[in-house]
């Protein structure tokens, strides 16, 4: 028996799982918007002492 | 000028020495100078929202948009209202959303967020008032969702902040619907996923099965990778491929050809043939064709969707900032926002200059002139006393009046115009679109092609006559058809809007290719839509006086010669006194001057008579200029023209179109603004009210004109707007004629509805490029399959090589406006 019987239906599940993260990530809603998060990474984050007075 | 105010200047502005404010960065007026000021601000609405955000610590912002502006414009101003409708019940009931845990959430619209700063800084809104647990902004459709605790917080508190900030929120109606449409486009990114996972392995396999065609494979390989390709292909056809053949029923049941239909026979065919073949452990199979077929056409569909999605999204927008509350006036007579949806037959609404009347009412006390243009068409201001009847949807123009309520929502004129909006659009034959007009066509030469085949090669062959019909049609499947139109759609919409052009579907653009008849609404839409100083006859030195006497007034006429005043230098007028209806005088330079109707001023010289004549000729309004007792000047007031307005409708003609005006303003004034435009007089239609509308468009319909285009603004043209084959609401226009169009022009004027026709025709012509590039291919599928020499790998060549090139061309070609 040839070793492509077993690494093929592999190749398959882990295309497989790579599809599931995604249709996870979809029903979540995590590519509703596609543009704000990459406006909201722009600004870094708070300094440490505007943090602390607010 | 301190040196901050230097440094923003400078950077801001295009000269450095005028002071520039240190929220907008736009100049300031000189009367605004604060001499021993650090910062300087060209208004109070600047200040406060400057303040508020020095207050909370977020002075980064500045810093922010400095690095980060695009340029798109400057930072919003607040408006200073209170927002207590947004704590009603009736607004709640609406807008208000509850979530575990007790808190309460919402969807607003906010004017004026276009950068990552804006993110930002709204982002923070839970620092700025405590009891916010969350707000998430959406830069692309400037809809923020808010989260709060409602024991520690009221939306109306949080309303205020995010307005302090310069971002005026409006609530975001039909929270349900918007929902609905997430979960459908999260459903088409699943469907794409899987499909395009399931076309990638396939072509693996197919890659394998291919070299090993040239260069040998053990047949046991080769029945394992047709059955994995097998499973995989079964599988794309009964999970996203479900699509077409569930729109393939459809259009069998309702026995209107669409393009489902050709592509679910070509995809059974494929499955049909793969199977036996796989079984059978001999023949082509196609599931490499068939999975990438089925990944490329939801694509070019989801493609079209989401453009489309976001040009309905913008028009959405744009109908959520039409006010929707009122001011009631409570037993003790002081007033509060309320939501217009709250208000009950018998309260009493105050009403103050420039506001939108909620509902349908008496005046009670207070008069002011009303500018009922969105109901009636009339462009010249109705005045109102007390007794008088005043409806929904117009507008308060110069002074502040008490209403007692008769009818709300749906009872009122605007309500009842919306029902027979609804009643209008369900009588609107669909437009079918060009490619499912092709469909039925397509199947049947497809099919009658497959039984030629099957025919020609039977009594030859007969094992190779079935293969070669069902291969052809496997190849014939419109895969590049499928993308012709999404695609060039795609294309065109997306670069529309970028122009200001928001089309809300693809079809539209179909149905404006071809020339008949368009309507045109006057008011706001030929026209400015507002009084204006149309001619000034006589002295010239008298307007800047005028111009003095008025420009505290708020009256439409005083407003119009303020305005065609411009900025000329006048002295200040004292002594100023109003007669109500007549007009007004005053004292500029210690002389007397008057500005009135003809019988306000006592002095008539000829040369009056005649000026009144020719303006009373024009349908205009004559208003006497008298400086010291004697009549020097008149200015002859009307709805002036819009100034492309007469080259647009001249491209318009020589495009082909038949352009009418279909008012409900005077007849007379329709006929003297046609004159102007070089309009013959039978295509000036006046008087009309919105049912005569909706008549004429079903005439125009009837007689067969062919495309019949309805351009309007006003809640009178709605139903019209949504019986004609295409309408198109015009800048401004009201909350109802949005919702009924088709279309919307960002810009005023006519020369966007000119540029849309224009760019509809290219865009047709790409389509059309697109077809003939499809057929092409199919043509040479047909033949080689006809011929007996068409094999997977060659379909598997030529489909993705058609949809490249539909591809190409699409975004290749010129649609609206050049090249973006």
């Amino acid at each position: 028996m040839s070793v492509i019987y077993l690494v093929l239906p592999l190749a398959i599940v882990l295309a497989s799982l790579g599809v599931w993260a995604f249709i996870r990530a979809a029903r979540q809603g995590q590519f509703d918007d596609l543009e704000t998060p990459a406006a909201r990474m722009l600004p870094d984050d708070d300094p440490p002492e505007r943090a602390a007075r607010s | 000028m301190s040196v901050a105010t230097a440094e923003r200047g400078s950077a801001l502005s295009a000269s450095a020495s005028v002071p520039v404010c240190a929220h907008c960065a736009l100049p300031v007026p000189p009367g605004l100078l604060e001499p021993e000021s650090e910062r300087q601000f060209c208004c109070e609405a600047c200040r406060t929202v400057y303040g508020v955000i020095h207050g909370c610590g977020l002075e980064r912002y500045y810093a922010l948009r400095e690095s980060l502006a695009d340029g798109a414009g400057g930072p919003a101003r607040s408006t200073g209202a209170g927002y207590e409708e947004f704590d009603d019940e009736a607004f709640a009931l609406a807008f208000v959303r509850e979530h575990e845990g007790g808190l309460l959430s919402a969807e607003l619209f906010l004017e004026g967020v276009h950068c990552a700063a804006c993110v930002w800084l709204v982002e923070r809104l839970p620092r700025l008032v405590p009891g916010v647990a969350e707000a998430r902004l959406d830069l692309g459709r400037s809809l923020v969702r808010v989260s709060w605790d409602p024991a520690r917080v009221r939306l109306s508190e949080i309303a205020r902040a995010l307005d302090r900030l310069g971002y005026a929120p409006h609530p975001a109606r039909d929270a349900r619907a918007r929902e609905a449409a997430r979960r459908e486009d999260r459903r088409f990114l699943v469907r794409i996923a899987v499909a395009g996972a399931i076309a990638g392995n396939c072509m693996l396999l197919a890659l394998a099965l291919y070299s090993g065609m040239v260069s040998g494979i053990e047949a046991e390989f080769r029945q394992f990778f047709r059955w994995i390709s097998l499973g995989l292909g079964l599988l794309s056809l009964a999970w996203p491929g479900r699509v077409f053949f569930r729109g393939a029923i459809a259009s069998l049941v309702a026995r209107a050809p669409r393009l489902d239909l050709p592509i679910a026979i070509g995809l059974a065919a494929a499955g049909v043939v793969g199977t036996v073949n796989v079984l059978r452990g001999a023949g082509d199979v196609y599931f490499d064709a068939l999975t990438v077929l089925v990944f490329l056409l939801l694509s070019g569909r989801w493609l079209q969707h989401r453009q489309q999605r976001s040009a309905a999204d913008a028009v959405e927008l744009l109908y959520s900032l039409a006010p929707a509350w009122a001011r009631l006036v409570g037993p003790d007579g002081a007033s509060r926002r309320v939501s217009a949806a709250s208000l009950r037959p018998g309260d009493t609404v105050e009403v103050r200059a420039e506001e939108t009347i909620p509902a349908d009412g008496v005046v009670e006390s207070g008069r002011t002139e009303i500018d009922a243009s969105v109901l009636t068409g009339e462009s010249r201001p109705v005045a109102v006393v007390p007794g008088d009847r005043v409806h929904a949807a117009t507008v308060s123009l110069s002074g502040r009046v008490l209403v007692r309520v008769q009818a709300t929502g749906a009872e009122t004129r605007v309500g009842r115009l919306m029902a027979g909006v609804e009643d209008a659009a369900r009588r609107r034959a669909p437009i079918v679109a060009l490619t499912d007009r092709i469909a039925g066509w397509f199947v049947l030469v497809v099919t009658t092609l497959a039984a030629i085949t099957f025919l020609l090669w039977v009594r030859h062959d007969p094992a190779r006559a079935m293969e070669s019909a069902l291969a052809l049609l496997i190849v014939t499947c419109p895969c590049a058809l499928g993308l012709a139109t999404p695609l060039a759609i795609t294309a065109a919409v997306g670069r529309a809007s970028r122009r200001g052009i928001l089309v809300k579907g693809g079809a539209v653009l179909e149905r404006l290719a071809r020339p008949g008849v368009m309507l045109l609404d006057k008011t706001g839409t030929v026209t400015q839509g507002r009084l204006g100083v149309v001619r000034w006859e006589g002295d010239a030195s008298a307007l800047p006086l005028a111009a003095a006497v008025e420009r505290d007034s708020s009256h439409p006429v005083a407003r119009a010669i303020v305005a065609f005043a411009g900025d000329a230098r006048a002295p200040s007028a004292t002594d100023v006194s109003q007669a109500l209806g007549a007009g007004v005088r005053g004292t500029v330079d210690g002389r007397l001057v008057e500005v009135g109707s003809v019988a306000f001023i006592a002095d008539r010289p000829p040369w009056l008579d005649d000026a009144v004549a020719r303006a009373t000729a024009d349908a205009l309004s004559p208003v006497v200029v008298a400086v010291d007792g004697r009549a020097v000047a008149l200015a002859a007031l009307g709805d002036p023209i819009r100034e492309d307005a007469r080259a647009s409708i001249e491209s318009l003609r020589a495009d082909g179109w038949r352009v009418r005006l279909l008012s409900g303003d005077h007849p007379e004034v329709v006929r003297a603004v046609g004159r102007s435009l070089g309009l013959d007089e039978r295509d000036c239609i006046g008087g009309a009210t919105p049912e005569e509308k909706l008549r004429v468009v079903e005439r125009e319909l009837a007689c067969g004109a062919g495309t019949v285009v309805m351009v309007g603004d006003g809640v009178n043209d709605a139903a019209a707007l949504a019986r004609a084959t295409v309408g198109v609401a015009v800048s401004g226009g009201a909350e109802a004629s949005l919702s009924a169009a088709d279309a919307y022009l960002r810009t005023p004027g006519l020369a966007p509805i000119v540029e849309l026709c224009r760019g509809s025709r290219r865009t047709v012509g790409v389509i059309r490029r697109n077809l003939v590039a499809s057929f092409a291919y199919n043509a040479v599928a047909v033949a080689l399959c006809m011929a007996g020499l068409i094999s997977s790998l060659l379909a598997a060549v030529l489909m993705p090589l058609s949809s490249l090139t539909v591809v190409f061309l699409s975004y290749r070609s010129r649609t609206f406006g050049g090249r973006a």
